[in-house]
């Protein structure tokens, strides 16, 4: 489903991704962590091409993500996309938030995005704060409303970026047990996120980052069982000790 | 001419001021909405990753810019009917100048709003798939819009005062009516101080509409 080969991207001088490859089978969930600014950010926004590389490619349900000839709009419509902040749009209602894009993107009509608004709405637990702006609403709704937003686009693979690190302590199991849901429904999910308990129930393999490298790939069992590079122990311990 | 403030000289006038005022009004209004809108798209223009129309958009605004508004004002009067081919008349030829002019700075206030708005709103955008666009059209402007409401109406009052400068191609807008009421009938004193006082008075209101809408905004 998503293919990385030796993806090397830089910001002038500095090599933020170095030599990435990796992939994500169909229904597979991969945890992505590693200190903060080892590049999982930058890794996981090159796959739906919201960052550029120099090196390397990068391919989504067949389609490579690198060519000047792929259409990027069209690309990114169904590849789900759940930022650290939220980022929905502060101007318009929650369901008009889950609607833009259905309307606009694929040109579906309004009784059918104001239908698979409500239905995702009710999935997360939201159907009461459907007409509300996103800043009436808490960090774990507004974070839940953004998930919906991103399933209205029936995606083939969904992408997260710390979805809980911005998060109230209490309010991070409400998002997690969504992404959850997600996952054992079979949705194909790349997820950075620190974590692990996360990670322990429902992650198949865990990816571990350091200096833009990918220092692990391995399976949840190997990852949280077995003996790990220096760097990873050191960073597990520490994110464990929280 | 200081002897006796008289205030029937207004009410005698009355709709021959009114019409001088509506001449102001209008030249505001339709130079705000022409300003804005051209504004926008310099803005646009001014960001947009290809360089040539950026460079374009950013001489313009830098032109218009470093102009009185004055000589605008004058050059377009001489101007437009050349280029038009005909004699279109006082108003029409500084409606034009006031819109481009204006244009420069509502463009300079949209692409700080454009700039204002975070890099994660415009990633979301993307990553729903929104062109770019649409990204701008449905996402970026109008947050852009809506964080620079206060600025764009200051601009706007700063333009209702300047619309007076029509005085010099001889335009009868509402300061030119009370001038020459007050020429006719010799009431000058009644007359600018009347003048002095709508204007305050109009200025005055918009600048405390603008004072609550950033309290609002600031919530
Ligand atoms: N636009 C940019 N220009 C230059 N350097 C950048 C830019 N964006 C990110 N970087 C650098 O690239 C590195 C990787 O950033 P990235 O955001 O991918 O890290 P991260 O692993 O997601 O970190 P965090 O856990 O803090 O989110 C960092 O050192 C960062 O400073
Ligand atoms: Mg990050």
């Amino acid at each position: 489903m998503i293919e990385l080969k030796n993806v090397s991207k830089w910001y002038d001088e500095f090599q933020v991704l170095n030599d990435c490859s990796t992939q994500v089978a169909k229904g597979e969930v991969v945890v992505v962590c590693g200190p903060s600014g080892s590049g999982k950010s930058t890794l996981i926004k090159c796959v739906n091409g919201l960052e550029a590389f120099q090196k390397g490619e990068i391919y989504v349900d067949g389609t490579s993500v690198g060519d000047a000839g792929t259409n990027l709009p069209q690309l990114r419509s169904h590849i789900g996309m759940v930022f650290q902040n939220f980022e929905l749009f502060p101007h318009i209602s929650v369901t008009e938030n889950i609607k833009l894009a259905q309307l606009k993107v694929l040109g579906r009509s309004d009784d059918e995005s104001q239908q698979n608004a409500a239905r995702l709405l009710e999935r997360v637990g939201l159907s009461d704060q459907a007409d509300k702006h996103p800043a009436q609403l808490s960090g774990g709704q507004q974070q839940r409303v953004a998930i919906a937003r991103a399933l209205a686009m029936d995606p083939v693979a969904m992408l997260f970026d710390e979805p809980t690190s911005a998060l109230d302590p209490e309010m991070i199991n409400e998002v997690l047990d969504v992404m959850v849901e997600l996952a054992t429904d079979g949705m194909t999910m790349m997820v950075v996120t620190h974590e692990m308990g996360f990670a322990r129930r429902v992650a198949d393999r865990v990816i571990f980052m350091d200096e833009g490298r990918i220092e692990e790939d391995c399976s949840k069992e190997e990852f949280f069982n077995s003996e790990r590079g220096e760097r990873a122990q050191i960073f597990l311990s520490k994110i464990l000790e929280h | 001419m200081f002897g006796e403030f008289d205030t029937s000289v207004i009410f005698d006038n009355l709709h021959f001021l009114l019409e001088g005022m509506q001449t102001t009004l209008i030249l505001t209004v339709i130079a705000i909405c022409g300003g804005l809108v051209l504004g926008t798209l310099l803005a646009l223009a001014r960001l947009a990753p290809f360089k040539p129309l950026s460079f374009i958009a950013g001489s313009y605004v830098n032109f218009f810019r470093s102009m009185p508004l004055i000589l605008v004002i004058f050059w377009f009067y001489f101007l437009v009917p050349h280029i038009v081919g005909r004699p279109v008349g006082g108003f029409y030829s500084v409606l034009v100048a006031f819109v481009m002019f204006e244009a420069a700075y509502y463009c300079e206030i949209m692409r700080a709003g454009i700039q204002s708005v975070r890099k994660g709103q415009i990633y979301a955008g993307q990553a729903l798939g929104l062109t770019y666009t649409q990204n701008m059209r449905y996402v970026v402007l109008p947050q852009a819009f809506r964080n620079m409401v206060p600025i764009l109406m200051t601009q706007a009052i700063i333009l209702f005062q300047d619309t007076s400068l029509v005085y010099v191609v001889g335009v009868k807008d509402f300061l030119v009516s009370a001038d020459l009421v007050a020429n006719r009938e010799n009431r000058i004193l009644e007359m600018f101080t009347t003048v002095a006082l709508v204007y305050f008075v109009i200025c005055l209101s918009g600048s405390l509409l603008v004072r609550r809408l950033q309290r609002k905004f600031a919530q």
